[in-house]
């Protein structure tokens, strides 16, 4: 009986996260990058600084006719959205945020939610061909083109402090974490959020979705909820690749203090390290403008896969060392 | 030397002071702006200076003052004989038409009109744009004080001359 009840308490828990978490990005997006912008961002909804702006918006898509092109795929265009959302709440089934505190502990965890997270972008990619529309079609293609691109270096970085902690389940990495890895797994860490950052097609490597000159790519013909759906797995996708590269490259819920002196629980720490991330992502929106097709390619084959290659090769001859 | 990668710092470096400081929004239907004394919204009437002079309204270039009055006489008061004197029916601005240039707040010799920095009268119909003497009236009460005197200005001719036949009388 308490074995259910276990269960059920962690499902409840990662639910809540799942969708909590993106709206907390999401709002603080909203203002983060108003006042970054010399504005103010939502003032009225909820009253407070317009704290329920995100509220508000989701009872409007919610109100708005859900429309199907005529010569869409019907059952793909309906599948799409889903495709796109599921994978991010199964990845955070598998994140750990303090000792004991993970909704499923996997023994190959890292592998599962690399390859979970590539699920993921598929959404777009069917997202685009369904919707029988040229500027949807030319969104996945540009998604399926970045997809190739940055899972390599995404995998390689990964795969980089796998070897380093000599196991894949992702609390095992925590728990073989060291502060002096922040050094020594600095460019992979780097790598790993890049291209992260692309796989979400996040500004500024948002050319998929530049909504200025192929509107929305792939989300062209999305209206009412399954175009929130989409939204909200943006930024599920946010949370995601913060939560992972604070446990991969970030000490997890480490703290830099002595945990008898300072007894902030692992998972304060963790939390702060997410949000601290996913305020990174916000700033690299707002301050730098968008990568066009050509220099998004050059950088991942030409920067990110070369970097992310040293970077494997000096973690395999340092871990042979210390080993 | 340059350093690589200095520019893409510098634009993170922007965005987060910019961040730091105060945005620029007016929050405007909620906080009243806080506009010069001497802003030109809308032009105000004291009745009682009026003396349908008529000069704003034909100096107005294009036309938008409209004035009616009667001559109305006062009974003599005693050892004295009747006086006649105008009384204004109809002062009307047409905002529509205004282009604020002021020309006849400049124009009036009795000090009747007044700039007030009050902006707030929109209206739905383009007609309803014309405003009559009692609104005209309302807006005097909007009208903020003169500024002061410069301290280093010329001073007005009258106290120039005053002062000028005071150091006579003290110096002779």
């Amino acid at each position: 009986m308490s074995e259910v009840l276990e269960v059920a308490l962690r499902i409840v828990l990662v639910l809540g996260a799942f969708l909590t978490l993106p709206l907390l990005v999401g709002q603080t997006e909203h203002k983060a990058m108003a006042h970054m912008q010399s504005r103010l961002g939502p003032m009225y909804a909820g009253g407070f600084h317009g704290w329920a702006q995100l509220v508000a918006d989701g009872v409007k898509f919610a109100q708005k006719e859900d429309v199907v092109p005529a010569a869409a795929d019907r059952a793909v265009f309906k599948l799409a959205p889903a495709v796109a959302l599921i994978p991010y709440l199964v990845v955070i089934v598998a994140i750990p945020v303090a000792p004991g505190w993970v909704g499923h502990d996997l023994d190959a965890g890292l592998f599962f939610v690399l390859a979970v997270m590539g699920v993921g972008v598929l959404g777009s990619l069917m997202a685009g061909w369904a919707s029988a529309n040229k500027f949807s079609l030319l969104g996945g293609l540009r998604s399926a083109a970045q997809l190739m691109a940055y899972e390599l270096p995404f995998l390689l970085a990964a795969a980089s402090v796998a070897m380093a902690a000599g196991t894949l389940s992702l609390p095992g990495i925590v728990d073989a974490w060291q502060p002096w890895w922040l050094l020594w797994q600095l460019p992979g860490a780097a790598v790993f959020f890049l291209a992260g950052l692309a796989e979400l097609q996040r500004p500024p490597f948002d050319m998929p979705v530049a909504d200025s000159e192929i509107i929305f790519g792939a989300y062209t013909e999305y209206t009412g909820l399954r175009f929130a759906l989409f939204l909200l797995a943006e930024y599920a996708g946010i949370v995601v690749l913060c939560a992972l590269t604070t446990v991969l490259f970030l000490g997890g819920w480490k703290g830099p203090f002595d945990e008898a002196l300072w007894g902030a629980p692992g998972v304060v720490w963790t939390l702060a390290k997410t949000m601290l991330l996913a305020f990174v992502v916000i700033w690299l929106r707002v301050s730098y403008p968008r990568l066009r097709e050509d220099q998004l390619q050059r950088l991942a084959w030409q920067g990110l896969v070369p970097v992310a290659l040293g970077q494997l090769a000096l973690t395999g001859v340092v871990a042979v060392m210390v080993g | 030397m340059k350093v690589p990668g200095a520019g893409l710092a510098k634009g993170l470096v922007v965005t987060l002071r910019t961040m730091g400081r105060r945005s620029v929004t007016a929050q405007y239907p909620d906080v009243k702006p806080e506009l010069p004394p001497r802003s030109r919204g809308v032009i105000a009437l004291l009745e009682e200076n009026c003396t349908v002079c008529m000069l704003c309204a034909r100096e107005c270039p294009d036309w938008c003052i409209y004035i009616d009055s009667h001559k109305e006489t006062i009974p003599a008061p005693p050892g004295g004989r009747e006086r006649q004197r105008n009384v204004l029916d109809r002062f009307d601005i047409d905002f529509s038409l205004c282009m604020y240039c002021g020309i006849c707040i400049e124009a009036c010799p009795f000090d009747a009109l007044f700039w007030s920095p009050e902006f707030e009268y929109a209206e739905l119909d383009i007609r309803d744009l014309t405003h009559g003497k009692e609104r005209l009236g309302e807006w005097m009460r909007t009208v903020p004080p003169p500024p002061a005197h410069d301290e280093h200005g010329v001073r007005a001719k009258e106290v120039e001359a005053a002062q000028k036949a005071a150091d006579k009388a003290t110096g002779s």
